[in-house]
Parts: C-alpha cells; structure tokens; sequence
C-alpha cells in the first residue's frame, strides 16, 4: 500500500501523509487476513465512488434508508408502502438501521398490513380462504391427528373464552 | 401470471399478478422453469422479518428461460436456461469489485447492511420472486449463469441458494486436514455445509438436529456422525466430551433465527420478537469450538440484535466469520463439483409441488411433514 491508496478520493481533506507516521506498514502482512478467500483485496481501491450503473428511475413511492449516500441504481417495486402500515413504514425510515425504532415500526407496520391485507380482500368482493392459504388441507393429509389436537385446543380456548365472558355478563345482570 | 401473494405470516397463496416487465436497461424477463421454498423462506412465512409486505411474491431460487432483455444485456438472448444466483449484484460497485456478490451497494435501497435479494421483503430490496411463472431479474448481464447442456435442472435450481451457502460456510471456516467439523442443523443448508466439509479435508463431521428423518438422511449424504440434541443432557458437555476436551476445531451455525432448544431465546426472539430470533444454535457453537477455532455463520438472522456469548468469544480467542453467500464467485467451482460428482445437490429434493398448490408446500416444510426436506415449485407447463 503507498501513501496514494489512502488517499480517499470522497474526501481528499482527510487523506495522510504516511510518510509523516514513523514505522508506518512496517509490519504489514497480506497474509494476515481473516477475509480471505472471499474477498479480493485486489479490487479495493479504498474509494466510496465507482462508475455507477444506470440508475432505474422510481415509478412507485420508495423508502431509502438514511445510511445510503445515493439511490442504489435498482430496486424492487413490489408493494409500495400505503393505508396506515405505509404511514408507519415512511416513520420507521427516518432513523438508521442501527435504530431499534425502525425496525419495531416496520414488524408493527407489517402486522398492520396484514390486517389491511383481508380488508382489501373483502372490499374487492373476495373472501380468503384462510384455511387453504395456511395449509391446513396438507396438514389433513400428512398429520391427522395433529390438526384434530390442534382443533381441539382451538375450540377449548375459545370455547373457555365464551363461557367466561357469558359468565361475568350474567354475573353483572345479577348486580345491576 | 400466476405468482404467489403472500397475505401475512402463515398465510400465502398463488394469484394473477401483472407480468413483470423491463424497468432498467440491464433487465431480463425470465421464464421460470422450477423454484424452492428455501428455508430462509420460512423467516419471512413466519413473520419475522421486518418490511415483509402483503402482497409480495417471494422465491430466491429459481432458474427459467430468458424471454426477453434489456438494451444493456449482450450475453444474454431469449431462449437461454439460466440459473439466477439468490443475490442481486451490480459487478461494478465498492463491493462486487471485491468479490462481496452478496454485498452489492446498488441493488437494495432499503438497508446498507445487506444487498438485494430476490423475493425477500423491502428490508433485501423489494424485489418479487421466483415462486412464480415470469421473474424480473436485475443486472441480468452479471448474475445469471447459462446452464450447461449437460446439467439437470434440478442440480442448478440448487446451485443459486443452498450448496454455494453450504459450501461457503465450510469455506469460511478455513477447515484444515483433518479437523473436526460441527455443523449445527440438519437442513438443506446444514446437509451441504457438511458434505461440503469432506472437500475442504475435515477429518470428522458431526451434524446436529432434533429431526430424526434429516439426521438419518444427512447420515447418508454426507456421510456424517448425527446426533438428535434433545437426547442430549448438555449440548455443549456431550461435544467437548466428544472430542478430548478440547472442543471442536470448527462449528458451523446452519440454522439461524428460528433454532429450537432454549426456551428463553424462543420467548425473547421466536414469540415476543425482541430479539432478531432464537440464536441458541450460534450460542452452542460458541460454546462448543475450542479456544482458538473457527464459528462460521450462515444461518440467517434478523437485523436487530441476538444474546449470544460473546465473552466467550473473546476469552476463547475463536475467529467468527459470516456472509450471505458469494453465488456468482463460487459457481465455476461448484460446477466443477456436481460434474465431477462430489455434490450431488438434486438428491435432497424431497416434494415436487405445482406452483398452484404453495400454501401445501409451505406447510409442509415448515411443519417438516412428510418427511420433507427440500420442495421444489413447478409452474404450469414449465
């Protein structure tokens, strides 16, 4: 390495003299490198910048994390952000990926979206079906017995839920 | 076409979406021939990754025919079989130019941590996927690769994903003739990782899982010594006592944030979410290397943050070393290996499902019913 690699071209201000540091790389070693053989140090030249590829242009709403210096040249277009779990993911890419709050919004948003999701369904006049979309019919051929225990553990825990909301109604029409 | 939508977490299901069309110039329409359900797949099935949005179609693993290309694309022309490595990379940015395929800079606007991938949530670029007819495939005169004549298909679908992230992990853990190797997991990933050990000289290969059909079945294929860990008392006692002691000179994380075995890292990552998943495997694997070894991770993780013991790290004096896989680096090797017969990727396949029945296909992996390992998607008339 000479005093010209590290140079950095994004920031010339800040490049060192190296000639200037006593016993600068005298113990440089290129075998001393826990990255290898995956990465070819051959093809760094310590620079933020490269030729660019040609840049896709945006077609729908797209959320850019704060780190990045640029637009990367493609993305995916797949579901814009929109409806209320949009709004929170548009909050949740103010902070960096380094913040705990952004991701917390985007699980939160992406619960939201879900929701969002079957009313969508219902609003274009289609009602999912949810037992076929979970795969319940594979379950009922490969574990019988499973999805019988699963169904039953289902219907006791709702069935309980009834019988205890009923019994604090009658409970309270007794009182009042 | 036909593509599947997922809806949340445990529910997907196949629908007509608009054909993918060309939106850059280095764009190519692929035809898709046959895909996986991956097991990364199952992280976003389950809901555990951020920014997966309803709607999406998913799918990292496929390969197709070209139907059309973008005006940049020259080595490509409709009618090539292509396999397209899970990664979406430029071949030009700070980090393609060091190899880092995994790394680009310029495919994924919504993290700087991880470059694009196909199908998998905005947080790895918003693309949609393979599990679908048509597939929209970015930097197309870079990723993908011709599949050679003499290739099944089969081999190469496996060729984009899981042997490279297999074989990566044995890579990384700079294994030594002779060493002994632990792979925690008996996944498709976890299955090539310790067949792929053998090729890097290990002396000895341990798999780990509570799954007694995929332990039998690595056993195999590998081969390798199995062990179900919840016969075990201790799993980190039961491997130093296997190996003098000492500890394993490698340990390899094929499992990621889904590892069953702690109760506390499955309420604090699995149900509660406030860690990026359960990591008891990473934790084991720290816990079971020696002092000085090497823990190689490609299990996959969430973005947050994971308990593991990382004083342990610094005391033992262990090297870890983590990627998402290089595809287009390790194509030609791995080419070379399922020619010369060493990796005999297609035998994992276990379920062959039409592109219409995916909900079944998911359930099935992810409830690991019918003995299933690894099931591939078939749309109509590919």
């Amino acid at each position: 390495m000479n005093e010209q690699a590290l140079a950095r071209p994004s920031n010339p201000a800040m490049a060192v003299d190296t000639s200037s540091i006593v016993g600068w790389g005298v113990d440089a070693n290129p075998q001393n490198d826990p990255t290898y053989p995956y990465r070819d140090r051959s093809g760094d030249n310590h620079s933020g910048e490269w030729e660019r590829p040609t840049q896709q242009e945006p077609s729908v709403e797209l959320l850019k994390s704060v780190e990045h210096k640029w637009l990367p040249a493609v993305f995916g277009t797949s579901s814009p952000p929109s409806g209320i779990s949009g709004s929170m993911r548009r909050l949740a890419f103010r902070w960096s990926e380094s913040n705990w709050a952004h991701w917390l919004l985007l699980i939160g948003a992406d619960r939201v979206n879900m929701v969002e999701g079957l009313v969508s369904d219902l609003a274009h006049g289609r009602i999912p079906n949810v037992p076929k979309e979970m795969g319940v019919p594979a379950e009922w051929r490969h574990n019988k017995t499973g999805l019988v225990k699963k169904l039953t553990v289902a219907s006791a825990i709702v069935g309980g839920g009834v019988a205890l909301v009923a019994a604090r109604r009658r409970k309270r029409d007794r009182t009042s | 076409m036909r593509a599947m939508n997922y809806r949340g977490p445990y529910r997907v299901r196949v629908d007509q979406k608009p054909d993918p069309r060309i939106e850059h110039p280095r764009d190519a329409i692929v035809k898709v021939t046959r895909s996986c359900i991956c097991g990364s797949d199952l992280h976003l099935y389950h809901g555990m990754v951020p920014d997966t949005r309803v709607g999406q179609t998913f799918g990292h693993e496929f390969c197709g025919i070209v139907e059309e290309v973008g005006p940049e694309v020259q080595n490509l022309k409709a009618g090539d079989h292509v396999l397209v490595p899970f990664n979406i990379a430029c071949g030009q940015c700070h980090f393609c130019k060091q190899g880092l395929f995994g790394n680009c800079h310029e495919s994924n606007p919504s993290a700087t941590a991880v470059g694009g991938i196909f199908g998998y949530s905005h947080t790895a670029g918003g693309f949609d996927g393979g599990q679908a007819e048509y597939a929209r495939v970015p930097y197309a005169d870079f990723g993908p690769t011709i599949i050679p004549d003499w290739m099944d298909p089969d081999d190469a679908v496996l060729l984009t994903d899981v042997v490279p992230t297999g074989y990566q992990a044995a890579e990384m853990a700079g294994i030594q003739k002779g060493d002994t190797v632990v792979v925690f997991g008996a996944g498709p990933v976890g299955m090539l990782a310790a067949r792929s050990a053998w090729l890097f000289g290990a002396g000895r290969v341990i798999v780990l899982d509570h799954i007694d059909y995929r332990l039998e079945f690595v056993k195999k294929f590998a081969p390798a010594e199995v062990y179900n860990f919840k016969e075990l008392d201790d799993v980190v006692v039961f491997m130093k006592k296997t190996t003098d002691g000492l500890g394993a000179d490698v340990c390899i994380d094929a499992v990621g944030a889904e590892a069953t075995g702690s109760m506390l890292q499955t309420i604090l990552g699995k149900r509660l979410k406030l860690e990026a998943g359960s990591a008891i495997a990473l934790h084991w694997a720290i816990n079971s290397v020696k002092k000085g070894g090497v823990v190689s991770i490609v299990g996959v993780y969430g973005p947050t943050g994971n308990m593991v013991p990382i004083g342990n790290v610094v005391n033992k004096g262990l090297t870890i070393r983590a990627n998402q896989a290089s595809v287009k680096r390790l194509l030609p090797r791995l080419i070379e290996h399922v020619r010369a017969g060493n990796i005999d990727p297609k035998a994992i396949i276990t379920h062959r499902v039409p592109l219409d029945d995916i909900a079944d296909a998911y359930h099935i992996f992810s409830d690991k019913l019918d003995n299933c390992i690894k099931p591939l998607l078939l749309p109509a008339g590919a």
